[in-house]
Order: structure tokens, then sequence, then C-alpha cells
């Protein structure tokens, strides 16, 4: 069994070290403890021994080059032996060109040197806690607090610029997803189960159930579209503010809830959209019963619905649709929490969509199409103590928010005092 | 709204719970012509008479005992401990009875009565005129501890306790007598209640706990540190007994960190107390030990003022507690 020579971890907070000389080279002999290299690190500049007697079987690490703590150095052993591959125990680390053929690696687990471990000091509970809450990996976060800790802070700053920021991924709650994504399309990779050209995909019921309804939506209600956007500046620091207060409720506290917020808010303010058509006349309803798009992958789609939305909180909106996503998804649903929406609410954003024109969910009014959430320029208007008005650039996390309405019912402008509504909550939410 | 100072806060408490309540009456060393050794009754003998207003002999232990006495015969004492060194030959009346009275009659009786007494070193008092003494109090179960900082909450928590039916120990930083000064609204009646701690400064950084003089000391820390970009909630926790862990553990889930300020000495004090509700109740919110700043543990605070300085908290040494806690 040959013996390894490890680059060793020359101090508490050194992590790497560059080789500066071989004493000896490849063939030749060496005793145990006797000086096989120079290692230089911005610390102290040292010796490394050999960690058995033998022969020198293979130098992994050209001269000069800095490697860090545990990286497989050299192999000593009796000619002939198996010699570790470099590749296979240190990535990254390009093997010196070997005189001597490389045989195949050697197998065994317990000669495998350990990959390099960052040291990440203390973790506090808290710290720890969030982690696990958020499936961090800490060492991607930069501690910032005493001797190089993970504070607190640093993990909420790295949550916060996280790249897949202003929307959270389906499977951290965010209850609905884009129909793009059910259907496929979108630019969307083809998967593993993706049919073979030529092939003729099978229909199943609720594919057979959503093209029927599709069809008939448009073929019932003449459709009209109206697009706004969002300021979510406000929604956002509130979401932040109140995350952790929620998930200690046990709820996940998602934007959905506050597009469903101000839905209730404007579907109060203009009764007209949380209505039907009938031939004898629109009928108002005294109830808000919201639904809510989820997707269920390639099975398709389905439209729980919150009851009565407009006597819930934010808390209890948040926890609603929690519970209705976990369920659909688990197939959980009972048959009467998919009937009886007034209202229809569809995420579109999830895939990058910025605005769509979504089919109304018959016999309802409108669809609130929601789309991607993402960091705009915007020009600010300020006024100064005199009164004078200043322009300004400034970064804001937009949405654009689309109704589609029946155009039976609303007209124009009322469709805009809706969507308005929706818009003014959403920029004007409380601290 | 004028500004006052804490000690007029309660003087006024007491002259308007006297008005209110023909029930209410002072007991206590000095308490009558002289107006008390820190003038906190002055005027009041003038204002009502010796009947309500009495001079009692230096005996704690019978101005307790006289006040168990007529709070079970239907009046509202005040009683007056003329420092809080003194209250200990009261012990045994305040925990052995006034404690119990409720829960050994099972509710039958009651004694309603305010025991008030100034704490508290940094006056140059020496060992007999310095001490703190909450944390044996705060210990007993059927005793509320106050400890007012402001002179809003001096008046409206004094008001409180003379209304509250069971024994309130109502204990006042005596250095901030006449230190402390504050706005307090004229022409309404305030009342705090028993009970609620107060974010006296909301920040995000530290959770600063403190009570009486160092509250006040806390709010001069916090705000030294904020010029370093060091932003530090300080929390007056007001009443020890019983302890408000809502406010103590909302706070620390928004930090998660904690220092807890007392000028009592440090083993067995009250910080004790916070930091274990925090240990079992907010571990998985902490970022930091929870770290006490108190007095050194000697058997109290020294006459001499470079030693009395050496044993007391003051904003410097909080500032420097808090530095160290931020960084860590």
């Amino acid at each position: 069994m040959p013996a390894k020579v490890i680059m060793p971890q020359l101090g508490e907070s050194v992590v790497e070290g560059t080789v500066t000389r071989w004493l000896k080279r490849e063939g030749d002999s060496i005793e145990e403890f006797e000086a096989l290299l120079e290692v230089n690190t911005d610390k102290v500049d040292t010796e490394i021994p050999a960690p058995a007697s033998g022969r020198v079987l293979r130098l992994y690490v050209t001269e000069g080059t800095t490697v860090r703590a545990g990286t497989l150095l050299a192999v000593i052993g009796q000619p002939g032996e198996a010699i570790p591959d470099a590749e296979a125990e240190s990535p990254g680390v390009a093997p010196m060109a070997a005189a001597a053929a490389a045989p195949a690696p050697s197998p065994e687990p317990d000669t495998i040197a350990q990959p390099a471990q960052v040291d990440l000091g203390f973790i506090s509970p808290v710290v720890a806690r969030l982690a696990r809450e958020h499936n961090l990996d800490l060492r991607q976060i930069r501690g910032t607090g005493a001797g190089g800790r993970i504070t607190k802070k640093d993990v909420l700053s790295h949550l916060e610029s996280r790249p897949a920021a202003p929307w959270e991924s389906p499977s951290l709650g965010e209850l609905f997803r884009p129909t793009e994504e059910v259907f496929g399309v979108a630019g969307a990779a083809p998967g593993a189960s993706a049919p073979a050209a030529g092939e003729l995909v099978q229909l199943d019921a609720v594919r057979r159930a959503i093209a029927e309804h599709m069809l008939r939506s448009k073929a019932t209600s003449p459709h009209v579209t109206t697009v706004m956007e969002a300021d979510m500046r406000r929604v956002v620091a509130h979401r932040l503010a109140h995350r952790e207060a929620f998930a200690r409720e046990g709820v996940n506290l998602t934007y959905t809830a506050y597009f469903a917020a101000a839905c209730v808010a404007a579907l109060r303010a203009v009764p007209l959209v949380n209505a039907s058509w009938t031939d004898e006349g629109i009928r108002l309803h005294p109830r808000i019963h919201l639904g809510i798009a989820v997707s269920l992958g390639e099975q398709g789609l389905i439209v729980p619905v919150i009851k009565d939305a407009g006597q819930k909180s934010l808390l209890g909106l948040a926890q609603a649709l929690g519970d209705l996503a976990g369920r659909a998804r688990a197939r959980k649903l009972q048959p009467d929490e998919v009937q009886g929406g007034t209202f229809t609410i569809t995420n579109h954003g999830v895939s990058g969509s910025l605005f769509a024109t979504p089919i109304i969910h018959q016999p309802q009014t409108g669809i609130l199409g929601v789309g991607a959430l993402q960091k705009r320029v915007v020009a600010v208007e300020s006024r100064d103590a005199s009164g004078a008005v200043t322009d300004s650039i400034a970064i804001r996390p937009m949405v654009y928010l689309t109704l589609t309405f029946d155009h039976r019912i609303l007209d124009g402008a009322l469709a805009d005092a809706f969507l308005g509504k929706v818009v003014e909550t959403l920029q004007g939410w409380g601290p | 709204m004028a500004e006052i100072t804490l000690i007029e806060g309660l003087r006024q408490a007491m002259d308007e719970e006297l008005a209110r309540d023909e029930r209410v009456f002072i007991v206590g060393e000095d308490v009558g012509p002289r107006g008390g050794v820190f003038r906190a009754t002055l005027g009041l003998f003038d204002k009502y008479g010796p009947d309500r207003v009495i001079d009692s002999p230096l005996a704690e232990l019978s101005i307790v005992g006289i006040g168990i006495g007529a709070a079970l015969y239907g009046m509202r004492p005040i009683c007056e401990i003329q420092f809080a060194d003194f209250i200990h030959p009261a012990f045994n009346q305040i925990v052995s009875e006034a404690a119990r009275l409720c829960y050994r009659s099972n509710g039958e009786w009651t004694a309603p009565m305010v025991i008030r007494a100034p704490y508290g070193g940094g006056i140059g008092g020496g060992l007999y005129h310095s001490q703190s003494i909450e944390a044996f109090y705060s210990h007993v179960p059927g005793l509320k501890v106050v400890i007012p900082s402001s002179p809003h909450d001096a008046k409206g928590l004094l008001k409180s306790a003379v209304r509250d039916p069971n024994p309130v120990l109502f204990l006042e930083p005596k250095k901030g007598y006449r230190l402390i000064k504050g706005e307090v609204a004229e022409g309404e009646e305030i009342l705090v209640p028993i009970g609620p701690a107060r974010v006296s400064r909301p920040g995000r950084d530290v959770s600063l706990f403190a009570y009486g003089m160092m509250h006040h000391y806390a709010l001069q820390a916090a705000g030294a540190v904020a010029a370093e970009g060091i932003d530090v909630e300080v929390v007056d926790l007001r009443t020890l007994a019983p302890v408000d862990r809502r406010t103590i553990l909302d706070s620390v889930r928004k930090t998660g960190k904690a220092l807890i300020v007392h000028e009592d000495n440090l083993t067995g004090g009250y910080g004790a107390e916070v930091a274990a509700i925090l240990a079992e109740q907010a571990f998985t919110d902490l970022d930091a030990p929870v770290r006490r700043l108190a007095g050194p543990d000697v058997p109290g605070v020294p006459f001499s003022h470079p030693m009395q300085d050496w044993f007391m908290p003051d904003p410097a040494k909080i500032a420097a507690a808090v530095r160290e806690l931020a960084a860590y």
C-alpha cells in the first residue's frame, strides 16, 4: 500500500500553500521523516517530511503551484505498486507530466484522500436554522463575524442577493406555476420523457378537459386584456421582514399571498369583476372565492379555490395557499375545493414571462396574470421642501400585471379601475 | 406636556391617588412633615394630614406589617422603605405573608399594597445606601416587582401599583430621581400597566435589556454606537415580575444577539433569568452567546469614588460590551 503525501494545513487559518521546491525526484528513494519538499504559505516556509520510507513513485504538483490543504502531493511506496489518480484524489490539480505510465487508480475507499474541508468556524444556532430552512450551502457564504464566522446578517444578505431572488422556486412553496411550464413549451429543454418526433401523444382526461374548457371559454367570452405595472418595493420589504415570523407559525409567506390580498381589495372596490354573465343579467357574487392555478407538472393544471378569501388576513391567505397547494400536489384535494371560484389568479412569471393574456376560467369575469418580478430602472419623481420636482433614476422590483376580462360585463375603464386598485394596494403596502 | 423629574412623577402619582381614593395612605420613615429623605412625599402631609401621611418608627418590619394589616382591613397602603438596603428586616413580612395571602386563602384575601424603595448605587452612598435588591424579590411568586426608568412610567406604574389587588414592590432608581427628566402629559390620567416591557429604541443588530438607571445608560450607549453603524434595540423591562417574555423573545428573534445590563452583582442576578428565557425559548434564534454586563460579585457598592466607578456599569462600559457583541 503506497503512502500518500498530503498538503497539510499549516495553521488554523492557512488553507493553502505553494510547493516551492521538490527535494526528491520521481524514482528517488527516501527515508521516513526525510524532507521531501518545501512549502510556502503566506505565514511560513516549511519542509514536508516523508510519511514513510520507500521510493518516490509519483509527484502530482509542479513547483510553483498553489494548492489547498488536503491535496495529494506525492506517493511513496515500492516500485510496481498501484498509484492513485490525482484527478480522483484532488480535483482541479493537474499532475506533473508523468514519466511512468499511470496505472489504474486504486479503488480502496480507505485510501482515498479527503477533499479539502473548508473550516466554517462556529455555526450559531440561528445560522444553522436558517441554513436548514433555506437549504443553503454555508460554504457559499462569506463570513464577516469574529474570526470570519458566518453571522445571521451574512446569511440574510446572502439570501437577499441570491440570483434566484425575486421569485422563489416552486419547490419552496410558490403556489402557482405557469401554464407554459405545464405544457412543456417556453423554451424548456426536452426532458427524458419528451416524446420522440412523429410519435402520437395520447390524450388523458385532464388534457381533454383543459382543451374543452379553453375552447369553450374563448367561444363564450370576448376576451380583452389590459396591462399595468406595479412597483413591488414595499411588498418585497414587508415579506422579508415578516417571512421568519410567518415561518414560526408554520406558514410560508409567498408573493402569491400578496397578489391574492390585492385582488381581494380590488374585487371589493369593483364588485362587477366578482360576477358572472347569465342570460337574465349579470350576477354579482356576494362572497369572494379566489381560484389559484397550481401546476401538477406533466399531469396538467388544477385550480383550487380559497373559499371566502375576502374574510382572510395575509396570514390566513398564506396559510390557505400553502395548504391547498400542498394537497393539490399530493392529489388530496376534495372535489368541492376546486369549484365555486369567482375570480382566478395565474402566475406565468415563474418561467420569465413578462406579461401574457390568459384565458378566463368560466363562468368568471376575469383572470389576473402575474408576470415575472424583475428589477427594472424606473424614473422617480420627488419633491423637495420648496415644492420643486426632481427626476431621478431608481432600481425597483417591478412586475407587469394583466387583467383579462369578459368585455360583455366590463368596459375598459372599469377593468382599469380594478387593475389600478391591485397596483395601488401592492405599491402602498404598509409596513 | 411638562418636563418633570422622575421623583416629581412619583409625587404626582401619590398625590393623585390620595385624592382619588380615601383608602390610600402613606407610611414610612420621615415621609410626613419632612417629605421623605428624597422629598418624594413633599407637601402631601400638609395637603392630606397626619392620618394619611404617617411617620413611622425606624422599623421596616413594622412598616410592612402595618401595611399588610391595613390592606386586609380594606385600606390601600403605600409603604416607603427609606433605602432598599433596609428592606431586609421586612423580608419575612413581604415574602411569607404579603406575597402569599391570595394563594394561601384561595383568593379570598389579598394584600393590596405598594412597597416603595429607592435602590441602586452611583450616588456615593457606600455599602448601606446603594444596594440593588431586585433579584431577591423577583424570585417570589405572588409579588410583583416594578422598576420605572422615566417620569412618565414612574407616575403611570405607581398609580397602577396602588390600584393593583396584590402586593407590588416598587423599586425606584434613586440616582435618577432628579437626573432623569421627561415629558409627562398634564390634565389626563396616566396609567401604565404592570407587566409589559417597552421597546424604547428599535434596532436590528443587538438587543439591549435593562431597567431603572441602567436603562437610561443603555439609551446613551445605543446613541453612542449608532454613529458607528451599530443599530441597537433597547428594551426597558419595567416589570421584572411577572416578566414580559413575549417582548424579550420578539426582540432577540429579530436581532439574534442579547445583552442584559444591571448594576446588581452578576451571579444569580436578574440577567440570569433573561438569559435562561432566551436559552430555553429562543435557542435557534441566537447568533451569539447571551451576554450579561453587571456589577462585580463583591459584597457591596464601594464608598470610594474610583471604586464605585469600578463597580457601576456606565454608558462607556455598556457601549464596549455592545461593540463586542455586534462584532461577534
